[in-house]
């Protein structure tokens, strides 16, 4: 065990999974001699040579596309979007070509796309996204989305071992803000949801950098038990952790740092109205970031990204009701 | 050789004076017929599954590939059981080159659970990845961007294979085009691409799609493209053939661009009427099958007896197909993930004597 960053998480379960299987290789912009717009794979090049570790052109579609390529051939790809916005330029791959290879003709496409995702820090409407719900909406891809250190590690494992495409979202607010002990060696991460803090008067439901805007605004509720879940994967949805919390919180905040229609959250929301109804003692109450381009400038971001504030006024109010 | 920045006007067939020469010194007699059956198959099963569609039995649309099969079966001919194929919508004998029975074939076209999807997707949206081959999305050119990649895995793994896609004249004109072809030729992969010139692209003309001939393209990505009759099925083979001993050498793609004509509409509901009819004449007097049943004959060969025999073959296979049960409307939402560990392609046939020697 050592104590690392949640970015040195994804650094060392990319490393030590492309030393463990030699199929896995990256391709990415700048990922070899630059080692990555964030440093992901800083010193992968000296130690993996330039064919697994590949410079590519600018070219987002013709990462995922070539990486599926590399796929169905016998190769395990992590493409890495420089950020994650970029993957609308490879939107047509991802969900025509790797999304609908194995329902149409059993061949599986096991590769991860990492998205560095999310916002906070001024990277205006081009470098802050959170394409999430773009890739639930298309069958065939898994999603997932950690918010610590220990699950980085574990869940980019686990994307890359996985027989499917697989979005990896890593949230680009915690790269250096998060420090977690994170075991050594290779180990994988279930996809399924974690109880980041148990509770039993309200719980919010989260995933990435959201949940520790959760855990933060929930500390001291003047006295209430805050159950904070954590997601880790929204494709696919652990449904049954869900309707779980929900019948012990009977409370319940859905927060999304996306943009709010047809968010993750939304899905969530719906399947609490349908399947947990008798369970509720208030309205489901979702935070979310409006349907808004995210603004570069600090006072405009601020005012539209779901901030600890916002969280606890939500929960005080649902509290009360 | 002159390569004046001409308009592409649509391509008028070529002289006929050098049919009836040999294409390759690469092919024997039993080659030759073989290149020719195939070509018979896939017009008999589109024939075929055309009067199955007029019957009602084939649900959507239906596609074929009338007057381009040289196109199909001369490249996929030309490539060795371990290479890897990325198949187009009118290239149906690919498929029956590298081994798919023609009653899985019908039975897909009908949406049959025997069908090469089992019903999942129509028309030659298939492929059967235990014989190599990949089927093609709706999205022109994505598969060369697939092919691409495993060139490059192949590359990365120092294996002695190649990848080959087809495509069309109008897919020049989407980002994956020049993403593919900049990036195969960057990497100087193993990969051929055979561009299927059929001067349409449903109705849209080939001046109307680019200003430049699309075969000059190649050389600003860095590596050959060369211009083949896409009628005369011996001479795509010996190109193809030359492009993928040229990627085996290491020497990088080739852009392969086929001059053929699309004879029949762009799906069974188009009437192209948007295509003048003497162009039409000109193709048909050039009709693929005609030309190669020309030089088979005078190898001895009873050519009638051949199509005697693949009318047969295609009898029974539409009587294997309407036997095929349709899907299980329960299974209609499974298999969207793989479970388990993932198969990837096999090997296909290797019809080619050149590799048995």
């Amino acid at each position: 065990m050592s104590e690392v960053t949640y970015l040195q998480a994804i650094s060392d379960g990319l490393r030590e999974e492309m030393r463990a299987d030699e199929r896995v290789l990256c391709l990415g912009e700048d990922i070899g001699e630059f080692g990555g717009a964030f440093k992901v794979t800083d010193g992968f090049l000296e130690e993996f040579g330039e064919r697994r570790v590949m410079d590519t052109p600018l070219a987002e579609s013709g990462i995922v596309g070539t990486a599926i390529g590399a796929a169905v051939v016998g190769m395990r790809p992590v493409c890495e979007m420089q950020f994650a916005d970029f993957i609308a330029c490879g939107f047509d791959q991802l969900v025509n070509v790797a999304g609908k290879m194995h329902y149409r003709q059993g061949l599986a496409v096991p590769m991860t796309v990492r998205l560095p995702s999310g916002g906070g820090f001024s990277g205006g409407p081009f470098h802050s996204q959170n394409p999430e719900a773009w890739f639930m909406h298309a069958p065939g891809i898994k999603v997932v989305a950690p918010a610590t250190a220990e699950d980085a590690k574990g869940l980019l494992i686990a994307a890359i071992r996985d027989p499917n495409p697989v979005c990896f979202l890593d949230h680009k607010h915690l790269y250096r803000r998060v420090k977690g002990e994170v075991a050594d060696g290779t180990y994988e991460t279930p996809m399924t949801a974690r109880v980041a803090r148990p509770g039993e008067d309200l719980v919010v439901i989260a995933y990435g950098a959201m949940v520790h805007t959760a855990l933060e605004a929930t500390e001291d509720l003047g006295g209430a038990r805050v159950e904070v879940l954590d997601l880790r994967s929204l494709v696919p949805l652990d449904e049954a952790a869900i309707l779980d919390s929900v019948r012990r919180c009977s409370k319940v905040v859905v927060l999304d740092e996306a943009n709010r229609t047809c968010a993750a959250g939304a899905e969530v929301a719906s399947l609490i109205a349908e399947h947990g109804f008798e369970d509720l003692d208030g309205p489901v109450v979702r935070l979310s970031t409006p349907d808004v381009p995210i603004p570069f400038s600090p006072p405009l971001e601020q005012a539209i990204l779901p901030s600890v504030d916002r969280v606890k006024e939500a929960c005080n109010e649902l509290l009360a009701y | 050789m002159a390569t004046s920045i001409a308009r592409p006007a649509a391509t008028t067939p070529r002289a006929v004076a050098s049919d009836r020469t040999v294409a390759s010194d690469h092919l024997n007699r039993d080659d030759r017929v073989a290149l020719l059956r195939f070509m018979l198959l896939m017009r008999g099963l589109e024939e075929r599954a055309g009067s199955l569609y007029r019957q009602g039995k084939v649900p959507g649309s239906f596609y074929d590939g009338f007057g381009q099969e040289a196109v199909s079966t001369g490249a996929a001919f030309a490539m060795a059981a371990e290479d890897r194929l990325c198949v187009l919508h009118r290239d149906l004998a690919a498929h029956l080159v590298r081994g798919v029975a023609p009653a899985r074939v019908l039975g897909q076209y009908m949406g049959r659970a025997g069908g090469v999807t089992g019903g999942r997707d129509g028309n030659v949206h298939f492929g059967d990845r235990t014989i190599g081959c990949v089927g093609m999305v709706s999205m022109l050119p994505d598969m060369m961007l697939v092919a691409t990649g495993m060139a490059m895995a192949f590359r990365l793994r120092g294996e002695r294979r190649c990848a080959l896609t087809w495509m069309g004249d109008g897919s020049s004109s989407r980002g994956d085009w020049h993403e593919a072809m900049n990036w195969a030729g960057v990497q100087r992969l193993p990969v051929v691409f055979v561009l299927e010139n059929n001067q349409y692209a449903y109705s849209t003309p080939l001046e109307k799609q680019f200003a430049v001939r699309l075969v000059h393209r190649a050389k600003s990505y860095g590596f050959p493209g060369v211009i083949v009759d896409g009628n005369d099925v011996e001479a795509v083979f010996e190109a193809t053939r030359a492009a993928r001993e040229r990627a085996l050498r290491g020497d990088g793609p080739t852009l392969i661009e086929a001059e053929t004509m699309r004879m029949h509409g762009h799906a069974a509901h188009d009437d192209m009427r948007y295509v003048p009819a003497e162009l039409l004449e000109r193709w048909r007097a050039r009709d693929p099958i005609d030309l190669q049943s020309a030089r088979v004959a005078e190898l001895g060969v009873d050519v009638e007896e051949l199509r005697a025999a693949v009318a047969d073959e295609v009898d029974r296979a539409t009587e294997a197909a309407l036997a095929m049960p349709m899907p299980e409307p329960d299974t209609a939402t499974d298999g969207v993930f793989c479970e388990g560990e993932p198969e990837p392609l096999g090997d296909g046939a290797q019809p080619w004597s050149g590799f048995h020697v």
